[in-house]
């Protein structure tokens, strides 16, 4: 066990000796890019760990140490870690564990605050706790986010967003089943490798690689059938990661739909330009408005990139830029709406409608506080603008019941197929 | 031939019709969660009469089918898509259609543009729901409709859930209400909570159809509904198959009878579910752990053989009654515990007549009553002493273990738990309005599968795999045995599971602790729910120790209120004597109270004797019909000085509206003082009540916001009713930064509600709603971005005005801040000379709000207190070291003021907090942390639409008692 070194409020930090042998443990959100991003992180110099746990022992562990009317993600992914550390299969002494903060006027900036709260519940108040944030809060001697980390992170997201948007759009139709899975298995390998070699992270490679990664999802033997397309929105956690969302997307597909989740550069980029809305709306200086609009500029040349490649396949659906995104809410919600996911969410409905997936999936943990707004708050007005959206908002938590949540998924499938060209009856016969 | 099979979540119906729409066969069933034998036996009924040999088009549908037809590969159909087909061809012309189900509930719209809404994770207002309150008021469903028709006035019940139900209808029975006005009001409820929770702003006219079962056999919920539409809908033919009738339309596809029944057989016997080890493992254990419990007992008297003075102590439960006689070496003489069926008097004058005619020579010297029926027996009966549950289950614990370091009472309806610290009652946990798990729930399932409760318990000592049901609201619990039943879990697996599930959310839901070096060594553990050995075995099991639990588990209560009585100096009794019993007269009459803006509906009750009781009044005046003498109550004083701002003179400019709620409360002085500096009349919309509330209801598009937030759409609804044409609420992602937080957001809720309230008000059309992102915490920047905004619809408004406006507000503002700290510094001043114990009620600005905290400070007045708020104290400490990121500015001085409180010996804080707010998941743990660091007891209570103010009394009421020296 390395020497606790703690600051001056007393927090448990993460040492430079802590760095050399402490495995540090990540939860899992989205499988693709957080199995991308680990590999940045080990390729840094951090041993890291993706915790890919699933099973009712989470729920469990979080509803013992986790106050039970918090958000359903601090109670998953704390949940998780806590399954993790009691399983034996890791050195107490020698665990470290990492979480995002944001900093934003939602819950989820505490959630780091309640991990802490939890770890001396269980007597585990020796495992020090790593926030993982760009907004400077809580530093770490022996964990330091550098300008190259960032960059990295970047590539990271747009790759991941890449695989997920390919094989959805493919594995709906794919003929052989299972090729766009092994397509996307084979990408995390061969980038994986080569960020090892410090590869494939230059704007050039970058292109080179999305476009190999379009023409090789391209070369899937598909069959285009019509199928009811389905989009999922909501709060991130819940979106992204199968243990939140009681595998949405597995149940959507053996639905036979094509899913379309909104990838993470949006989200990246909603954050960093929220900074500059606050100046815009609020007043602020100058100064911080050159570096955020900098950094703005570098990701929205990042998500172009993606665009372009998957461009280059006219069967595939690129996203759309974040501008387009923006401007679909101007008349809806105000751009100051910021805290969770904020007017993205809102945005997302409107641009998953625009795009043809006008059957959504809202998931959002029960008594979500930004959902209330961004989300639930604003179906009413959607579809009094497009007329086409069939939104069912669902919540998630953990006394919520699989059956209740997929019943009412699937009545607005109900209604989804009744529009399907050449339907044949709404009835599904189901495909085992 | 074309089948329609509804598999619901209670019942199956099955509909059989020729190919051109003609229905043949109909039947509709309960299923008692046996659904594929069910399932079998109707399909096998169906095709021996119908000598179906091959094939027919058979289509599954409802919630509890669509598992099976998934896993047999048969054709299944969405409900609710079922009823649209079924209604669309046998009544073309309907506009929108309501239909209650066992679990569900779903309003269509099908006129105007196609709208189908289900209810969403929440179960109030179904079936169930009305079932529950059915067995609540010990009446069949026939028999509540019959009540229902007869009623005269309607109470305010929480249709949300049926745990918030029970806690609204159960202090109404206390109270004496009639059984007549509560079915009605259940069946306003249910209809409210449907129109409101699934219509969200979308109007229902026209056409009205009525199905599903609810609707189908009870015509008072009918009425209901058309009384709060406005409407006559109708109850069509068949109103209970139209999902059944749809499905069967729905048929296209051939399906083979006999590999269909196959298939839904062999389901049957498949699947595997979640579980746990055995509670015991063999007999042996069990043995021991009998003999271990069977040694804790209270020495029994004979009370044929008694005479003299003896000790009567009652206890009128949310769902039963009991009472203990006691002698004089406090040994049980006696003792009674029945079902309270509604009203406890009855009960208890029966049983002091049968004492008094069985055993003469015995008197009946002092007595003492505790529970919710407290003061309604008290005033009946003349009994000598009221005292709160906490202390009596406390006088009855300590005899039993005198060092007890914790007691957990698991009753009927609420679970009570509370540490023990210097020998008084500390730290008190009550379950919340939304945490299931208490003796009801386990009474509920045992009767739905035909089973009485001890028999039941029984069943699950030797389970051999119980099923982790986990812990979930009662109504959902159901879905969660289905599903496990039909996993292939048998009654006995369910049964410990349900035991594991009421334990586990005392544990880690309502006490939250997750071991138990927390609670200390000593641990008594009693209520009704305890006597269930299988519950109590979890429990030891769960924490890892050895408890104590009385042999009279179920009667601490009312033998801890004996004993209490007993301890009291002697003095003549007041109780009523064998005349007066013999004479006993009991009438009900119900009013309202006039006499401030509460509008309490009270209950009277009138006794023979001049003896009365006034129930439901939250404060003294309709019982003294007096104002009371000069209170020291921060509270009311803010109140009073808001007032101050809701006047305003005529303006140049006209009118501007702003709704009173949320962070306006306390932004009042704020705005009321800009736009008076720009010429205009501001326009406050008027005080909350429950009729300003329900007006603007129907537009509220999430109903698991909070309450202050659903209010702000009535008082938003009132501003346009009042012709407003201009109406300022702006979004805010920042607040003041006080200077005592690491960032001044204001929570996500606050900052952008007037989102919703723009996206969601029809209403507001043609009106002008200036909801845009103002930052008031940037002072510099302020007006040149105010002035942007309201150019947009005042553009002759100049940026030197709005320089000028916002300084007046600025000013305005510390002014008005500055008046509510001097005479907060002065009550408590004058609270230290009177020697008065000092409350900080501390929550939200928009917590001063009657019509949210529902009068809780006039309450703690009541109970000889001073009332200060947490802005008076959080000043005086300063920005304190939290656990966690203190990043709201009204949450910051919430952990101010516990800081500072912890350095007063007269204070204590009582936090308010609003049902749903995610924010308060994380202050009340901090706030708790600072507080119990300080040596102080955290007390939380929390509000909604309607609260229980009877729990809420118990907790304030077992605080004074702590603080007693």
């Amino acid at each position: 066990m390395a020497k606790l070194k703690y600051n001056k409020q007393g927090r448990l930090l993460f040492t430079k000796e802590m760095k050399k042998d402490y495995t540090i443990l990540c939860p899992m959100m989205a499988p693709i890019h957080f199995r991308l991003i680990v590999n940045v992180m080990k390729n840094c110099g951090y041993h890291f760990e993706l915790l890919s746990t699933t099973g009712p022992n989470i729920v469990q562990e979080g509803l013992k140490y986790v106050h039970n009317d918090t958000c359903y993600p601090a109670l998953l992914v704390i949940g998780q870690f806590i399954d993790a550390l009691h399983s034996g299969k890791y050195d107490l002494n020698k665990t470290a564990l990492i979480i995002t903060q944001t900093g934003g006027g939602c819950r989820a900036s505490n959630y780091i605050h309640l991990l802490r709260k939890a770890l001396k519940k269980a007597g585990l108040e020796q495992v020090p706790v790593i926030s993982l944030n760009l907004s400077f809060l809580e530093r770490n001697p022996g964990f330091q986010i550098t300008l190259s980390m960032v960059r990295k992170f970047v590539a990271g997201v747009v790759y991941g967003d890449a695989l997920m948007l390919l094989h959805n759009q493919t594995e709906a139709y794919e003929i052989n089943k299972g090729n766009s899975g092994q397509k996307v298995e084979k990408w995390i390998a061969v980038l994986s490798e080569q960020f090892n070699r410090g590869r494939g992270l230059s704007l050039k490679e970058q292109r080179k690689n999305l476009n190999a990664i379009v023409q090789d999802f391209a070369a899937v033997p598909v069959r285009k059938t019509p199928k009811v397309k389905v989009g999922i929105v909501g709060e991130i956690y819940v979106k992204y990661a199968a243990l939140g969302n009681n595998n949405l997307e597995e149940f959507l597909r053996g639905q036979d739909c094509e899913i379309n989740v909104p990838g993470i550069m949006g989200f990246a980029l909603f954050k960093v330009d929220n900074r500059l809305e606050d100046i815009r709306l609020y007043g602020g200086r100058p100064a911080k408005k050159f570096v955020v609009q900098k950094l703005m500029n570098y990701l929205t040349k990042m998500q172009d990139i993606l665009i372009d490649a998957v461009k280059t396949e006219p069967k595939f659906l690129a996203p759309t830029p974040y501008t387009h995104t923006k401007s679909l809410v101007k008349d809806i919600i105000g751009y100051g709406d910021k805290m969770g996911e904020g007017w993205l969410l809102t945005a997302e409905m409107m641009e998953l409608t625009e795009q043809g997936y006008e059957n959504i999936v809202c998931a959002q943990p029960f008594g979500c506080l930004p959902n209330h707004i961004c989300g639930k708050g604003m179906i009413h007005k959607i579809k009094a603008v497009d007329e086409r959206s069939n939104i069912v908002p669902i919540d998630y938590d953990p006394s919520a019941t699989r059956v209740n949540q997929e019943n009412r998924i699937k009545l607005m499938l109900a209604v989804a197929r009744e529009k399907l060209p050449n339907q044949k009856g709404n009835i599904n016969q189901q495909n085992k | 031939m074309k089948i329609g099979l509804d598999v619901g979540s209670t019942t199956i119906k099955c509909v059989v019709m020729d190919e051109t729409g003609n229905i043949l066969y109909r039947s509709y069933e309960r299923h008692y969660s046996k659904i594929t034998e069910k399932m079998t036996e109707l399909l096998e009924k169906v095709r021996r009469e119908f000598s179906l040999d091959e094939t027919a088009k058979l289509t599954v549908s409802g919630s509890a089918g669509m598992g099976i037809s998934q896993t047999c590969g048969l054709p299944f159909v969405q409900e609710v898509y079922a009823t649209r087909i079924a209604v669309g061809k046998l009544i073309p012309d309907a506009d929108v259609i309501i239909e209650l189900g066992g679990e569900d509930a779903k309003i269509l719209f099908l006129s105007g543009g196609l709208e189908v809404r289900m209810n969403g994770s929440c179960a109030g207002g179904t079936g169930a729901f009305i079932d529950q309150m059915a067995t609540l008021l010990n009446v069949s469903l026939e028999e509540m409709d019959s009540l229902a028709a007869r009623y005269e006035k309607i109470y305010t019940i929480a249709s949300r859930c049926g745990v918030f139900a029970k806690s609204d209808v159960q202090p109404l029975l206390n109270q004496g209400a009639r059984a007549t006005d509560i079915s009605a009001s259940i069946f306003a409820a249910v209809a409210n909570q449907t129109i409101a929770g699934l219509a969200q702003g979308r109007p229902i006219r026209g056409k009205v159809v009525y199905l599903g079962g609810p609707l189908t056999f009870l015509p008072q919920l009918r009425d209901s509904f058309d009384r709060a539409l406005k409407v006559t809908g109708v109850c069509p033919e068949n109103s209970l198959y139209y999902v059944a009738i749809g499905a069967a339309y729905c048929g296209a596809v051939e399906t083979k009878l006999v590999e269909a029944l196959e298939s839904i057989r062999k389901y049957g016997s498949t699947g595997s579910f979640l579980s746990i080890p055995p509670l015991f493992r063999n007999a042996a254990e069990y043995e021991e752990f009998c003999q271990r419990h069977a040694q804790c007992k209270a020495p029994r008297g004979d009370i044929g053989k008694y005479s003299g003075d003896a000790f009567l102590g009652v206890d009128a439960g949310s769902t039963t009654v009991k009472a203990v006689l006691l002698g004089r070496d406090a040994e049980i003489l006696d003792s009674i515990y029945k079902s309270n069926s509604g009203n406890p008097v009855p009960i208890i004058r029966e049983y002091l007549l049968g004492i008094d005619q069985k055993y003469p020579s015995l008197r009946i010297s002092k007595s003492a009553v505790t529970g919710y029926g407290e003061e309604l027996l008290k005033n009946a009966f003349g009994i000598d002493y009221g005292i709160v549950e906490t202390v009596a289950h406390f006088t009855a614990a300590k005899h039993f273990r005198p060092n007890v370091d914790f007691v957990i009472d698991i009753g009927g309806q609420d679970m009570k738990c509370f540490k023990i610290r210097n020998g008084a009652v500390d730290n008190i946990f009550l379950n919340e309005a939304c945490s299931s798990g208490c003796g009801s729930f386990l009474q509920t399932f045992a009767n739905t599968l035909g089973y009485e409760i001890p028999e039941f318990a029984k069943l699950g000592l030797f389970a051999e795999h119980p099923v982790d049901l986990g812990s979930r609201c009662t109504v959902f619990m159901n879905s969660q045995v289905k599903q496990a039943q039909k996993d292939g879990a048998t009654t006995e697996d369910i049964s410990a599971g349900l035991s594991v599930s009421v334990v586990k959310n005392a544990i880690y839901k309502v006490i939250r602790v997750p071991n138990a070096e927390e609670l200390g060594r000593n641990i008594v553990v009693q209520g009704g729910t305890f006597l269930n050995d299988a519950v109590l075995r979890v429990f030891e099991k769960e924490l890892g120790v050895e408890v104590t639990r009385p042999d009279i588990s179920g009667l601490m209560g009312a033998y801890g209120a004996a004993l209490y009585a007993m301890g009291k100096p002697a003095a003549q009794t007041t109780l009523i004597g064998p005349e007066e019993l013999e004479n006993f007269k009991h009438e009900v009459k119900v009013t309202n109270c006039g006499l401030c803006s509460n509008h309490c509906r009270l209950t009277i009750n009138i006794f023979g004797g001049n003896r009365r009781f006034i129930g439901g009044n939250r404060c003294e005046k309709p019982v003294t019909k007096r104002n009371s003498k000069s209170e020291l109550n921060m509270v009311a004083y803010k109140m009073d000085l808001l007032a101050s701002y809701r006047k305003s003179e005529p303006g140049p400019r006209g009118k501007i509206g702003i709704p009173m709620g949320l962070n306006l409360y306390e932004l009042l002085p704020f705005w009321h003082s800009f736009f008076t500096s720009l010429g205009f009349e501001v326009v406050v919309s008027p005080m909350s009540d429950r009729e300003l509330y329900l007006n603007g209801q129907s537009t509220i598009p999430s109903d698991t916001v909070c309450f202050p937030a659903k209010l702000m759409h009535g008082h938003v609804q009132a501003l346009i009713d009042e012709g407003i044409q201009n109406i300022f609420y702006p979004c805010m992602s920042y607040n003041f930064d006080e200077g005592i937080s690491d960032n001044h957001y204001n929570c996500p809720v606050v900052a952008y509600y007037p989102e919703v309230i723009a996206a969601n008000m029809s209403t507001l059309e043609g009106r002008n709603l200036i909801h845009d992102y103002v930052g008031i915490h940037r002072k510099r920047d302020f007006p040149v971005k105010m002035h942007a905004i309201l150019q947009k619809s005042f553009p002759d408004i100049t940026v030197r005005e709005v320089k000028r406006a916002a300084k007046a507000a600025y000013g305005e503002y510390d002014r008005y801040m500055e008046q509510v700290r001097q005479r907060g510094d002065e009550m408590i001043a004058q609270a230290e000379r009177e020697k008065l114990p000092i409350i900080i009620l501390s929550g939200r600005p928009y917590h001063l709000d009657p019509e949210i905290n529902h009068g809780i400070d006039k309450l703690i007045v009541s109970l000889g207190a001073a009332v200060i708020t947490e802005d008076i104290v959080s000043r005086r400490v300063g920005k304190v070291h939290t656990d966690v990121l203190n990043q709201w500015t009204y949450h910051a001085r919430l952990y101010a003021a516990a800081k500072y409180v912890c350095s007063r010996p007269d204070m204590n804080l009582v936090q308010l907090v609003s049902f749903g707010c995610g924010v308060d998941a994380i202050t009340t743990d901090e706030v708790r942390r600072i507080l119990e660091e300080g040596d102080k007891i955290y007390t939380q209570i929390k509000i909604d639409e309607i609260t229980n103010l009877g729990a809420v009394k118990i907790r304030l009421r077992s605080l004074f008692a702590a603080l007693e020296p």
